[in-house]
Formats: C-alpha cells, sequence, structure tokens
C-alpha cells in the first residue's frame, strides 16, 4: 500500500505526565517515537489507561508533551495545524447546526468565501454518502450516520493527515462493519485527499482489518511495546489463515502485556496503592463458572471466550485482571486458567464462596487488608473515605483512585469485610457478632 | 453625590384608562432596555469569569453576594446617582429604573452563562480546536449556542422577576425629590394616592395584557427557537409550540425577512476576527502558587478598603440603638420569610404534588403558575391594604402575606415540574406495593420532588425578602399601615431620605439573605443533589 516511504507526520521522544495536587507528577506517556508514512494506516492498539488517546491528541496538536515533540513539515506542532484533522470517538457534532453547516463549520477558520466552503463541503457530503441529509439536525440521525457527519467535516478540509480516535467504537457492529467498509473503499481507490492516516482503537480484528502497521503500547506508562507489520493484500478476508495468525500474534502481545502489568504493579506498589480495575463479584463468579465448566474446563483463550460470551475483550480484561489480582487464575499468554482456589471458589455454594472471597480479598487485595486494619485500630470502628481518597492519590490519578476505591467498596461489601454509608461516607466496622 | 436636586420637569400622570396603553408600553420599553443590557453584561461578565481563574476568583463570589443584595433596598442611592448625572431631565430617572430592572435580571443570567461555559463538552471543545476556530468563531459557534437554553430560561426567570420592580421602580421618592415616570407602576402609585380602586382594577387588567402579549410575542417564539440548541443528541418529547415562530415559518415574506436575518448572524458568526494567532496548546501547570496569594491579597485588600469607605460613611450618624433596633426589625422579618415558606409549602406541595401528576391538568396549570409568578404582585398590594383598611385587620399580621404573594408560585410550578417529570416506573412501583398515605409522602414523592421543592423555595424565600421592601409598609390615600420589620424600615428610611441607615438596613438585610442561602438552602440543595441520584 506503501507508495512512498516518505514521513508526514514523526512523533520524537514523546513523554506526557499531568500535574497532580501532591506528589510526583502522573506519568501517561514515556519517551514514544514514531514515524506516520505516506500512504499508511497506522494503528495504535493498547488498554484502557495506555495514553493511546492521548498520543493522538498530541500527534493533533491540541495537547502539547510534557517533553519531545510533533514534527509535522519539518517544524515543531504549536497547535492544531491545517492539514491534520481528527475524527472523534463520539463524533462532537454541534448539535445546533444541520449536517451542512456541521461540514462547513470545520471550514471556518480556512477563512473561505462562502460559496467555496459551501462546494467543499457538499463534494465531501457526497462522498461519504450523506446525500440528502444535508439539512437534518444530528439529532435526527442513527449513530452510524452521525459518525459519517464527523468523517465528513473531516474530509471537507482536505486534510492530509487524518486522525481517527477510536471512530467505530461507539457504533453498533454491523453499522461499524458498513462503515468500515465503505472508508476503506474510499481510501484503496484513493478517493481521499489523505496521504496517511492515524487510528486508535482497542477492537484487534478492527485494527488488523484496516491498518498496515500496528504499534502496541503498553500501560502505566504508556510505552511501545510491540510493532505488528500487517502486509496482506486489500480488501482483506477476515475467515484467512494469515489473517487469523496476526489477530492471534496481537492477543498474545497483549494478554503478555497485561499479566506483566499486573505482576509489575504488585511489584512496584506491593501495597495498597495498586490501582484496581472495576469488575463486579457477580461477573467474576460468573467467569469463574463458565471457566470451570465444559468446554474449557478451567482454561480458556481470551479471544475465544470473548468471543462465545458476545464481549469485547476489553470488556473481559478487567474481570480476568482481578481473578489474577485475587488467584482465583492466572492470566497469561493471552489465557486464562483457573487456580486451585478457583476450582473450590467454582464447585462451591453461595456462602462458601463467600468466605473464600473474604480470605482472598484480604490476603491479595492490600488496599482491603488496609481499610479493615484501620478500621480495627480506630476506637469507633469507622474511617472516612476521605482519608483513603487522599493515599490513594499520592500513587494514582483522581479517576483511577476514584475507581478503585469504589471497586474495593463492593468487595468489601461483598465479603462483609466492612460496611461502608454512603450518606457519611464512612467506612464501618462490621460488628462480629451477627 | 447625594447632593439634593432640583426639581425635575415631569409629565403629568393621568388615571384615564385611555392612557393605559401608552404606559404599558412604555414600561415594556424599560424591561427591554434592561434586558439588552442584562444581556450584554452576561456576554462579558460570564465570559470574563469563566475563562480567568483569577477573575474568578473575585467575580464569582461578588456576584454570589449582588445576588442577595435587596434591588429596592438601594434603589434610593442609584436614582439620586443617574439623576446627578443628568440633572433637569427625566434621562437619569429613566436610566435608575432601568438599572433597577438590570439589577434584578443580570445576576443569575451571568451565573447561568458562567455555568455554561464551564460544563461547554469536552468533545465540542476538542473538536473547535482542533478544526481552528477563532475565538470569536468559538464563542458564536459553540458557547453561546451551548448557553442559550439555560440562559433563556433564566431571562425568562428575570424577566418574571422584572414586572415587580419596574413597576417599583417608577414611582418613589427620595428625601424631598419626587419620581413618577409614565408607567403603570405611576399609574397605580397615583391610584393608591388618590384611593381609586377602579383605577387600580384597570392598571391590573393592562398588565395581564402586557405580560400575555410579551409572552406571545417574544418568549414563545425564542423558547421554540430555542428548542434546537438542547444539547441531549435525542429527540424531544414535548416539542414547543407557537404561533408566531408558526406564522414566520409558513408566510413567505415573514420567512424570507428571517432567513436574510439568520444569514447576516451567520455570516458575523463565520467570520474569524482574530487579531492574534491561534493560542498555543500548553501543558497544564499547577498554577504559581505565589502569584495566587498576590493577586488574593490585592483583592483583600481592595475589599477593606471599599468596606472602610461604606464603613465610614455610615458610622457619624449611627449608634448603637440604630444596630439593635435593625437587629431587631431583621429578625421579624426573618421570622415572616421562614413562617410563610413553611405555609406556602404546606399548601402548594400537596397541589403542586396532585396536579403534576395528572399530566393534562398540569399542561394546564403550568403556564397559569408561571404567569402568577410573573405578575408583579405589588400591583395587587392596594387591593389587600383596602380589604386590610376596610376592616381594621392588624397590619403586623395581615401585612404579611403580601411578601410572599408574588413568589410562592415559584414553589408551585417547581413542584409541579418535579412530579411530572417523576418516573413512570416509581410511580408503579408504588402502587403494586401498595404503598399509600404518610409513607408514600415520605418514601415515595418528596424525596422524588425535592430537588425541585429546594430550587423552587429559594427563588421564593429570595423574593420575599426584597418583596419586604414594598409590603412590609403600605398606604392607601393617607392611611399609612406599618407591618414592622427590615423592609419597612427600609422603607422608612428611603423616604426620609436617611442614607446611613439604608446603608445600614440593606448591609444587614443582605448578612441575612446570604446567612439563609449559605447555612440552610445550599447544604439542603447539595443533599438532595447527592440523595436522588442512582450512581
Amino acid at each position: 500500500m506503501a507508495d512512498t516511504d516518505e514521513t508526514i507526520l514523526d512523533l520524537r521522544n514523546v513523554s506526557m505526565a499531568f500535574a497532580k495536587r501532591s506528589g510526583e507528577p502522573l506519568r501517561v506517556l514515556d519517551s514514544i517515537s514514531l514515524s506516520l508514512r505516506s500512504g499508511e494506516i497506522l494503528g495504535l492498539l493498547g488498554r484502557s489507561g495506555s495514553g493511546k488517546s492521548t498520543l493522538l491528541r498530541i500527534a493533533a496538536g491540541l495537547i502539547r508533551p510534557t517533553s519531545g515533540e510533533a514534527i509535522y513539515h519539518g517544524a515543531p506542532l504549536a497547535g492544531p495545524a491545517e492539514g491534520i484533522a481528527v475524527v472523534f470517538q463520539t463524533f462532537a457534532l454541534f448539535p445546533w447546526l444541520t449536517v451542512l453547516e456541521n461540514v462547513e463549520a470545520g471550514l471556518d477558520a480556512l477563512g473561505l468565501k462562502h460559496a467555496e466552503a459551501l462546494r467543499r463541503a457538499e463534494q465531501a457530503i457526497d462522498l461519504i454518502g450523506l446525500d440528502g441529509f444535508q439539512s437534518a439536525y444530528p439529532r435526527e440521525l442513527s449513530g452510524g450516520m452521525r459518525q459519517r457527519v464527523g468523517f465528513a467535516r473531516a474530509i471537507a478540509v482536505q486534510p492530509e493527515v487524518l486522525l481517527m480516535d477510536e471512530p467505530f467504537s461507539a457504533l453498533d457492529v454491523l453499522t461499524a462493519e458498513t462503515l468500515r467498509t465503505d472508508f476503506l473503499d474510499l481510501w484503496s481507490e484513493h478517493q481521499l485527499p489523505t496521504k496517511a492516516v492515524l487510528m486508535v482503537t482497542h477492537n484487534i480484528e478492527e485494527a488488523v482489518l484496516m491498518c498496515d502497521r500496528l504499534i502496541m503500547l503498553s500501560s502505566n506508562p504508556g510505552r511501545i511495546a510491540a510493532e505488528i507489520p500487517v502486509p496482506l493484500p486489500r480488501p482483506r478476508d477476515r475467515l484467512d489463515k494469515e489473517f487469523g495468525d496476526i489477530v492471534d500474534n496481537v492477543y498474545g502481545v497483549l494478554t503478555a502485556r497485561a499479566a506483566a502489568s499486573v505482576g509489575a504493579l504488585r511489584q512496584a506498589h506491593g501495597g495498597p496503592g495498586q490501582p484496581l480495575p472495576p469488575a463486579s463479584v457477580n461477573r467474576m463468579s460468573g467467569l469463574v463458572s463458565i471457566l470451570a465448566a465444559p468446554p474449557y474446563n478451567g482454561r480458556a483463550e481470551l479471544d475465544t471466550l470473548a468471543r462465545s460470551l458476545g464481549l469485547k475483550v476489553n470488556d473481559l480484561f478487567p474481570i480476568a485482571e482481578v481473578l489474577h489480582i485475587l488467584e482465583f487464575a492466572e492470566l497469561s499468554e493471552g489465557a486464562l486458567k483457573l487456580t486451585a482456589a478457583g476450582q473450590v471458589f467454582s464447585r462451591s455454594g453461595a456462602e462458601q464462596r463467600k468466605q473464600l472471597f473474604k480470605e482472598h480479598l484480604l490476603r491479595f487485595v492490600p488496599l482491603a487488608a488496609h481499610i479493615c486494619r484501620v478500621l480495627h485500630e480506630r476506637s469507633g470502628g469507622s474511617a472516612p473515605r476521605a482519608r483513603f481518597e487522599t493515599e490513594l492519590e499520592d500513587h494514582l490519578n483522581r479517576h483511577d483512585s476514584e475507581r478503585t476505591l469504589r471497586a474495593v467498596t463492593a468487595w468489601g461489601r461483598f465479603a462483609e469485610v466492612f460496611a461502608y454509608d454512603d450518606k457519611t461516607r464512612m467506612f464501618l466496622l462490621i460488628p462480629r457478632v451477627r | 453625590m447625594l447632593a439634593p436636586i432640583a426639581a425635575i420637569h415631569q409629565p403629568e400622570i393621568s388615571l384615564s384608562p385611555a392612557a393605559l396603553p401608552n404606559y404599558a408600553l412604555r414600561t415594556t420599553m424599560r424591561m427591554l432596555a434592561a434586558l439588552a443590557a442584562s444581556l450584554l453584561f452576561t456576554f462579558t461578565y460570564g465570559t470574563l469569569a469563566a475563562k480567568s481563574r483569577r477573575a474568578e476568583m473575585v467575580l464569582i463570589p461578588l456576584l454570589d453576594v449582588l445576588q442577595s443584595v435587596p434591588v429596592l433596598g438601594y434603589l434610593s442611592f442609584t436614582v439620586v446617582f443617574f439623576v446627578s448625572l443628568f440633572p433637569q431631565r427625566t434621562l437619569g430617572v429613566e436610566l435608575a429604573a432601568i438599572f433597577a430592572i438590570f439589577t434584578s435580571q443580570a445576576w443569575n443570567m451571568a451565573f447561568s452563562f458562567f455555568q455554561a461555559l464551564r460544563t461547554v463538552p469536552h468533545d465540542l471543545d476538542e473538536a473547535s480546536h482542533g478544526f481552528r476556530f477563532s475565538a470569536w468563531q468559538r464563542f458564536w459557534r459553540l458557547e453561546v449556542p451551548f448557553a442559550v437554553p439555560g440562559l433563556l430560561w433564566n431571562t425568562m426567570m428575570s424577566m418574571s422577576g422584572g414586572w415587580f420592580f419596574v413597576v417599583a421602580s417608577e414611582a418613589i421618592s427620595v428625601g424631598d425629590l419626587q419620581i413618577a415616570l409614565p408607567g403603570i407602576g405611576s399609574y397605580v402609585a397615583l391610584a393608591i394616592q388618590q384611593q381609586n380602586l377602579a383605577a387600580v382594577g384597570w392598571a391590573i387588567v393592562a398588565m395581564t395584557v402586557t405580560i400575555l402579549i410579551y409572552d406571545q410575542l417574544l418568549f414563545r417564539p425564542l423558547v421554540v427557537w430555542s428548542d434546537k440548541f438542547r444539547y441531549e443528541q435525542t429527540a424531544a418529547q414535548v416539542v414547543p409550540r407557537s404561533w408566531i415562530a408558526d406564522l414566520f415559518r409558513r408566510t413567505t415574506y415573514l420567512r424570507r425577512a428571517g432567513d436574510a436575518f439568520g444569514a447576516a448572524a451567520q455570516a458575523a458568526a463565520r467570520s474569524r476576527l482574530s487579531f492574534l494567532p491561534h493560542v498555543a496548546l500548553r501543558p497544564w501547570h499547577p498554577p504559581a502558587r505565589w502569584l495566587d496569594v498576590a493577586y488574593a491579597l490585592c483583592a483583600l485588600v481592595g475589599g477593606a478598603y471599599i468596606g472602610r469607605q461604606l464603613f465610614h460613611f455610615v458610622t457619624p450618624t449611627l449608634s448603637r440603638n440604630d444596630l439593635i433596633e435593625v437587629a431587631i426589625n431583621g429578625g421579624i422579618t426573618l421570622l415572616r420569610v421562614a413562617i410563610l415558606i413553611v405555609i406556602a409549602s404546606l399548601i402548594w406541595v400537596p397541589i403542586g404534588v396532585a396536579v403534576g401528576l395528572r399530566p393534562a391538568l398540569a399542561e394546564k396549570v403550568q403556564p397559569l403558575a408561571q404567569f402568577f409568578a410573573a405578575f408583579p404582585a405589588n400591583l395587587l398590594f392596594p387591593v389587600a391594604v383596602y380589604l386590610i383598611v376596610r376592616f381594621e385587620l392588624s397590619p403586623v399580621i395581615w401585612l404579611s402575606p403580601l411578601m410572599i404573594l408574588g413568589t410562592q408560585w415559584y414553589i408551585l410550578f417547581n413542584v409541579i415540574a418535579g412530579a411530572t417529570a417523576f418516573p413512570t416506573d416509581f410511580k408503579e412501583a408504588a402502587t403494586t406495593f401498595r404503598i399509600r398515605g404518610w409513607r408514600w409522602w415520605r418514601d415515595v414523592m418528596l424525596p422524588g420532588i425535592f430537588p425541585y421543592y429546594v430550587t423552587g423555595a429559594i427563588t421564593a424565600s429570595g423574593g420575599a425578602w426584597n418583596a419586604s421592601i414594598v409590603s412590609e409598609a403600605v398606604s392607601w390615600g393617607p392611611v399609612s399601615l406599618n407591618g414592622s420589620g427590615l423592609g419597612a424600615y427600609i422603607a422608612q428610611m428611603t423616604t426620609a431620605g436617611d442614607y446611613p441607615r439604608i446603608a445600614l438596613g440593606i448591609a444587614v438585610m443582605s448578612v441575612l439573605v446570604v446567612g439563609m442561602n449559605r447555612l440552610l438552602w445550599h447544604p439542603l440543595y447539595r443533599y438532595a443533589e447527592r440523595r436522588t441520584r442512582l450512581d
């Protein structure tokens, strides 16, 4: 696909850290270098928290990196540039403008004559298949049509570089497939004014289907974990063996990174500062039961499991990760395997499960044990939530610490390790005698 | 600044009903002028507060205080000030009236705009940066449209509050300065002087017609138009309608005129109008602490200086006795407001719920309640005063209800809105589990409408404080009734032209209002917000 190897957009040693109110700044991206070359679609893959969207925003000039730079046409980006357009995950359409006005709005900054702006907008609308919808308001359109407007708006500015931030992830499966195919057709037939595309996604199949090259990011902080070329001819067939091999390869890299990152986190923090993914006890229980039963009999590949459950791998990850943390299962090389404790858990009744969960929670989740210890130490048997919030925020950002605290609250309540009163925002000890 | 002013030539007010259309028109023009000023203020003040963190540190608390200062209290100061700017002419008096209406409207509009600017959706914000909008384009393309629904709602609230103040500010006497601007307010004032109950009736009719026309010609079409600025991406359940808007859409030449106007506005919004290059983004740094401290210090010193000047202005003439008198009066009015809010709640909450649960009825009652809220209750005062005089009732008790006459409707229509929005599945769940009687109120309905009720009660109590200035001391011809209280105190001092004591009265009332907001309403509001969320 690559016409030339000319580099269009060059990220050099880009690092990003967000300042926090206290303690060390939070590192999101760690010295990342990559080049977007002419004629390619480059995919950025990674789990949530790997900073892939942040990287895309740096490439768009929407955020300035803490160090390093994005070079476009030989000069570092100082802000959004004329030749770069963005397609947003949430479409980001102005609800008060019609389809035509939305597309024209993208041209506002160019200072064109109105007739010229109108002509270019109409052209883009026509190309993207929105003819007849010019006077509709976004709220009258389905999700797929809305994202078409997002594409038309980006294309109308005739960008040299198109940046797409999970452009299909807010759409249902069928609509996403149609849009992907339509986009790839326009791309393959060179109907777009665009020379190169950078696309963020967490959908592995989508990445392999669309991209010429994949960059995999690891999490906390985001680093380039691997680069995988996709040398398949277009149009690509999901059922091809080669296609499947690449998908499997990507899964392997991703899950290996996941397991490693869980281990690394535990090594790094070793204390209550470990971020906990949000996974409800019901989902954990459900996954253990399914994993224990045939055909898996205690071991399953994550992608097979995800596909048979109709889930995205990204939805499955947090649950698998929590099972790994609690040592009910082991996550490695793209597979999830029940441990002995997990086997016992699967065979137990409700009361026993609760007991087992409680033991593992206190043993393997330092934060839960920490809260419990504090409650025992304090005379009233209660402690304000704010206390743990501040402790967590030494290690995590606001969002992660909130999520972690929420997860541990739910688990602690289920295991009856402690209680939590939202009215007073206090953790309480459960009286031993019940 | 406060030097006595020579008599101003003023047109005679006529009590003939035939003069009323002209008066109504003049009153309305004052409202419109104030509205224009309020919008201008909103766009500048709100933007400045939202864009500059340091400006916000001063502007927002200032707005909070200004909101609580009783408008009618400082009328005497502004009248004298504006008249001294344009002596010998009515322009100063007109400006004073407009300024009074402006101060009753501008604060909550600016607040609403500020809040909208703060909550502009992140993705739209990024899109506008990504497509390199200039600040001007961003303002008209993104920020103003996003703020429109909230701003329009607040404007309507302000306008309905405004009628009260325009009526009160048209006829006023400060010391030996007597002012009567041609308008409905002066008409009523003269009617009261001459004990002409029929003229009061005519004024009420004229006001009713004016408000109805205003609503139909201005606000209905605006509400229809603003519907497209809703941010939710779903279709509306109830589409607002207006015959004026339909007229503009269906009639060819009117539509052309509308389109031409729209195109001009579009072109203006589209032009870049930027003299500066696009602002490059910088990584966010924690702001420099010492600069903050220095800035806060400057603000504090400035505030202290103004406070000291005020203090010096007040102290020479005031003694401790004044303070005690004002405190006692403040206590009386506080007690009144509290009792009235309780009584109004006991009456209107059950009625509001009953109406709100019947959608067909709610649709008819809601506009009525909104109309009553807009109707300047001070036009009705003479009728009540006439009855009190006639039946020789005690003014201390019977003048009190006047305070809440105009503002109780905010409780009603907020409760109706809350009951209408109450989720059907909750209602059905309550029915299937046969939850009835007191339990139904306690566990189902009251928690459901609570946030709405609090919103209504805040507005009602704020309005009641303001109204106390015109309702605690009233007259009917030669008969003067004094219900005592802080409002009566301020009114008396205004008539006497005793500025230090007016200032003292206003200050105490502001403190009471701010205190009530901070200690009662804000905590209640936060509690309501926290308790009624599901996630």
